[in-house]
């Protein structure tokens, strides 16, 4: 547990530096689902690169897309590519685009994403493909929260619970913020529960930033057979671990962190971790 | 009794004569289905009309329902084809408008193996006016890198075209039709993808043609033989990548080039042509739609804007006798 959040405050700080050295990107997002990302990539789809080719797998795909500079530090920090790669984050040439790209040699992206909504789509479709070639791998998908306002999550939504996709678990990253606003002033999403429970999901709710309680529901998520498709609400902060970014709907992005910032917003995770 | 009574007060919906493009799609996709297992159909409830009532029936595993759900089931075609299926996306060419943005990004950015397959194009849908009248098709999504664009003339290249395209490797996005269509191809000249096939030789001018109107076009022809103008026709079902290479030979001889789609001319059949032939001398025309259509019959809105066999055969007429007086 301990090794846990000592692992995610230094994803923090990859997090950051290389939205540093690429002059612009999407920080108070990346911090808000590192936690949840961290924990099911190092559990569930620890595999060596090359093992992403094979088709009966755990997938993930993270729809908030933007937040790529999160997935890409977990992915560095578990072997699966390399910190200079991680490091060219937006960069010409760099495998680590603004927002993930999908390619034959990096399956692990899991999918094509910068346009809300889709990647949920795309999570699906590997959870109805598992259950035709009848896998009983299982399939994590993270949505924003002011991506729930796309009509295609709602199609979505409607199509698991059809289709019965009980390998499927979808969490949403509620950190209450989108880009220009808090969720609930820009399009108010809520009653989340209760709509995706109508919907024919099962629901749960957690802090997104608990280790016990991530493992709690992921792990159960997994390791038990669910009658129905799951949704995790995972209650976090945008800009989480770093005091002047947090819940200032300004870290949303695409912003610039100048090198000041960025020295402020390194000490203070690592004051935090040596507590 | 709840689909018959559909079918009863929406007759349009199922695909009654056999010849229709839809029908012929959906008859040889069942029939190759049988071998490969690979192939899995998605629908935006209305396999009745697209003429997948046929996989439906015998493949219900493979059938995968979507409900009316256009982007949701664009993006889930490519995850499915990175689980080794070859995803066969259905609806009406005007719904996979709303989701091109999915096959975009979902689809076309990582090359993956999904094949969308539309039927109800252009003017040929009739009587369910513009709105269902899909004329940007070609133009969207000939703009995708990645995607091969393919519109067959009838039902015996449909049946080559089918097949090839479950095979090919990489997105493709074909056009059926909805009208019953004159079966003229002969199948010994087969199909592949990015070749036209030359249907008539012409000294004069060529017409090249998809989808509905290289019929008309080849009727044209004949009846302007019979009054001394030489034309060629052209049937170039591959819209993109487009035969360069026999664009180059039929334009060595003729005076021009004619071509004539159920689409917009912004962007499709005639645009790909003129793209290609662009850095030579030979005079391209482009006849298709510049507004929406209307309501009607098939034949009638052809004739109304311009693209039926009659309209051709003037346009030929009309571009003898301009070219008659430039050598005068």
């Amino acid at each position: 547990m301990k090794n846990f959040y000592k692992k995610t405050s230094n994803l923090r700080i990859d997090i950051l530096d290389s939205i540093f050295l690429a002059k612009s990107g999407h920080p108070g997002g990346c911090l808000s689902c590192v936690d949840l990302i961290y924990y099911i990539f190092k559990n569930y789809l620890n595999y060596k690169k090359n093992f992403f080719r094979k088709l009966d797998r755990n997938y993930f795909v993270l729809s908030k897309g933007h937040c790529a500079p999160a997935l890409y530090a977990v992915v560095n920090e578990l072997g699966i590519i390399k910190k200079k790669e991680m490091l060219s984050l937006r960069k010409i040439n760099s495998l680590a685009q603004g927002h993930t790209h999908l390619t034959q040699k990096n399956l692990w992206m899991g999918a094509n994403t910068g346009s809300l909504g889709q990647g949920f789509s795309f999570a699906i479709g590997y959870a109805l493909g598992l259950k035709k070639i009848n896998s009983k791998k299982k399939v994590f998908t993270i949505l924003g929260d002011g991506e729930l306002q796309e009509g295609e999550i709602w199609e979505g939504a409607m199509f698991s619970s059809h289709h019965n996709l009980n390998n499927l678990c979808a969490i949403i990253d509620y950190n209450k913020l989108q880009s220009d606003e808090k969720v609930k002033n820009i399009i108010n999403v809520e009653p989340l529960k209760q709509k995706w429970l109508s919907f024919g999901w099962k629901v749960l709710s957690i802090d997104g930033h608990n280790y016990y309680q991530i493992k709690k529901v992921i792990d159960n998520f997994f390791k038990k057979p669910q009658k129905k498709p799951t949704l995790i609400i995972a209650n976090t902060i945008k800009g989480k671990g770093v005091k002047f970014m947090e819940k200032n709907p300004f870290w949303h992005g695409s912003v610039k962190i100048t090198l000041e910032q960025l020295n402020k917003a390194k000490n203070e995770i690592k004051n935090a971790k040596k507590k | 009794m709840k689909s018959k009574m559909q079918k009863k007060n929406n007759p349009d919906l199922i695909a009654k004569n056999s010849n229709s493009l839809r029908e012929s799609f959906g008859k040889i996709l069942t029939k190759i289905s049988k071998k490969n297992k690979k192939i899995i159909v998605l629908d935006a409830d209305i396999a009745g009309g697209t003429g997948l009532h046929h996989f439906k029936k015998k493949f219900k595993n493979r059938f995968v329902q979507c409900g009316i759900a256009e982007q949701n089931m664009m993006a889930m075609a490519g995850s499915l084809s990175l689980l080794g299926f070859v995803p066969i996306v259905t609806t009406f060419s005007v719904f996979m408008l709303r989701a091109f943005e999915q096959a975009r990004l979902s689809i076309a950015y990582s090359n993956l193996n999904v094949k969308i397959v539309a039927s109800h194009p252009g003017l040929d849908v009739g009587p369910d006016g513009a709105s269902a009248q899909c004329l940007e098709d070609l133009a969207c999504f000939r703009s995708l890198p990645n995607f091969s664009i393919l519109s067959p003339c009838d039902s015996n290249e449909m049946e080559l075209a089918t097949k090839t395209l479950v095979e090919h490797k990489g997105p493709i996005y074909m056009r059926t039709g909805r009208s019953n269509s004159e079966t003229f191809f002969n199948k010994k000249l087969g199909f592949s993808i990015g070749k036209g096939k030359v249907l008539i030789s012409g000294s004069d001018f060529y017409i090249i043609g998809c989808g509905v109107t290289t019929l008309r076009a080849y009727k044209a022809a004949i009846k302007l033989k019979k009054i001394g103008i030489s034309v060629g026709v052209v049937n170039m079902s591959t819209i993109k990548p487009i035969d360069f290479d026999l664009l180059k030979k039929i334009s060595v001889n003729v005076k021009a080039i004619l071509t004539v789609e159920d689409h917009s001319i912004y962007g499709g059949l005639g645009s790909s042509v003129a793209e290609a032939l662009s850095n030579t001398n030979i005079d391209v025309y482009i006849k298709g739609m510049r507004t929406f259509g209307e309501s009607g019959e098939p034949d009638e809105l052809a004739k109304k804007f311009g693209i039926d066999e009659n309209s051709i055969y003037k346009e030929v007429i009309k571009l003898k006798s301009k070219y008659d007086k430039l050598k005068k």
